[in-house]
């Protein structure tokens, strides 16, 4: 009988307090919750993680790289985004 | 139709051409950019053989688990083997970005077509070896992957450098069980000094044949897959190892190894290259032991991954059940 393989998750972890989920990688796992156990395992086996976030990989819709330049060229010509786009009189120390 | 396939073709030399000059700007390429066909190919190919590397050179270790002479030598020998799982896994899945099936990686394992470093096709005889495997394959292997964290493709740079930072512990531990038995009874110092005899050479083969015999080192070099040449990182690793084997009174095993002042480098004897390339072909002492506890490993195991699959299916028609029930 041909194997079906488990889906595949994409693995998140909090490294510590007050920072943000970072992607890690993938595995494989039947469920959600061997998901988890596994991130444990493969992930976080010298302290890396204080929280796991597991999403099964199939759910993630991802920009296209071909979109990129649609997608991120506009932001190119809007300097004036950017504080340091505007000068300021040299009296004015902190602003 | 002849148009369209002539517009195809300089469409293609454009991206091949744009995509070259990316990567030697020392930029990273993506899961889903565009990539030339023989970029992916190298990258599964050489890839998932490190991966098999990993998950394969636990059973030389593996072995000696259960007989490690004290209780703290076995805490680190099994943190060590679990190690090399997770760099297993974090290696089949930077492969599995290139769009392979994990399944297929592990098929071609066991079918043969894809190959694992050889040094894992050589016995682990006695406690001294597992002390020589940490000292001089990891050694040898953190040699190999360090560069590879600079790699042009983003998710094997990735899984290299946190392989790097959990490997340099697997070096220690080794050269701290040499160390050890070097410095212990008679018996313990030749021991050791029999597993540096014997893992000696096949260490210094894990660099792969002479560059002028590694044709696909050029283009692996080109797109920044690769760093240094085969030769180039067998010496760093040569001038790096002697004087450690020297500190701790072992003799490396090659009358020809003498140092240079001039060029500030040991030239070192005749390496058997035939000898690589019959363990390569499959003629090592332990290939076929090797790849039979693989298979064996992966048979006894389909039960588990099976029922585990059934159980999560059960489980999740249960809670849709329910949800619509509920509804």
């Amino acid at each position: 009988m041909e194997h079906k393989q488990w889906p595949l998750w994409e693995i998140f972890i909090r490294s510590r307090q007050g920072l943000s989920h970072r992607h890690v990688g993938s595995l494989h796992a039947a469920d959600a919750e061997m998901a988890v156990e596994n991130a444990r395992d493969v992930y976080t086996r010298r302290q890396e993680g204080a929280s796991i976030w597991v999403v099964p990989a199939s759910a993630i819709t991802a920009s296209s790289p071909d979109e990129k330049d649609v997608l991120f060229d506009p932001a190119d010509d809007k300097v004036y985004r950017h504080p340091t786009f505007y000068d300021l009189p040299d009296e004015v120390k902190n602003m | 139709m002849w148009n369209q396939r002539i517009f195809e073709v300089l469409m293609e030399m454009d991206l091949l051409q744009r995509f070259e000059a990316y990567v030697a700007s020392e930029k990273k390429i993506e899961p889903k950019d565009w990539m030339p066909d023989a970029y992916r190919r190298t990258l599964v190919r050489q890839i998932s053989q490190h991966a098999h590397s990993e998950v394969v050179g636990m059973l030389p270790e593996g072995n000696w688990i259960s007989r490690a002479p004290s209780l703290k030598r076995k805490a680190i020998l099994m943190a060590k083997v679990q190690d090399e799982a997770g760099h297993g896994l974090y290696l089949y899945s930077a492969c599995e970005t290139l769009g392979v099936r994990r399944d297929d990686t592990i098929r071609d394992l066991h079918s043969g077509k894809a190959k694992y470093s050889s040094i894992f096709n050589y016995p682990t005889l006695n406690w001294a070896d597992i002390g020589a495997i940490g000292w001089l394959v990891d050694g040898a292997a953190i040699m190999n992957q360090v560069p590879i964290c600079k790699c042009s493709y983003g998710p094997y740079a990735r899984a290299m450098v946190r392989v790097c930072k959990e490997e340099s512990f697997h070096q220690r531990q080794g050269f701290q069980i040499m160390m050890t038995m070097a410095g212990g009874t008679a018996e313990q110092k030749a021991m050791a000094q029999d597993a540096l005899n014997r893992w000696w050479w096949p260490s210094i083969m894990m660099f792969g044949p002479p560059d002028q015999d590694s044709p696909n080192s050029a283009q692996s070099m080109a797109w920044n897959i690769k760093r240094f040449s085969n030769d180039e990182l067998r010496q760093k690793f040569i001038d790096l190892t002697v004087p450690q084997a020297d500190l701790i009174g072992l003799t490396v095993p090659d009358a020809d190894l003498k140092w240079n002042a001039e060029t500030g480098h040991y030239e070192h004897g005749p390496i058997d290259w035939d000898e690589f390339k019959r363990v390569v072909a499959g003629h090592g002492p332990c290939n076929k032991e090797r790849l039979e506890a693989r298979r064996k490993a992966w048979d006894d195991g389909a039960w588990v991954r099976d029922a585990a699959r059934a159980h999560a299916e059960k489980r999740a028609s249960r809670k849709s059940d329910s949800n619509t029930a509920a509804a």
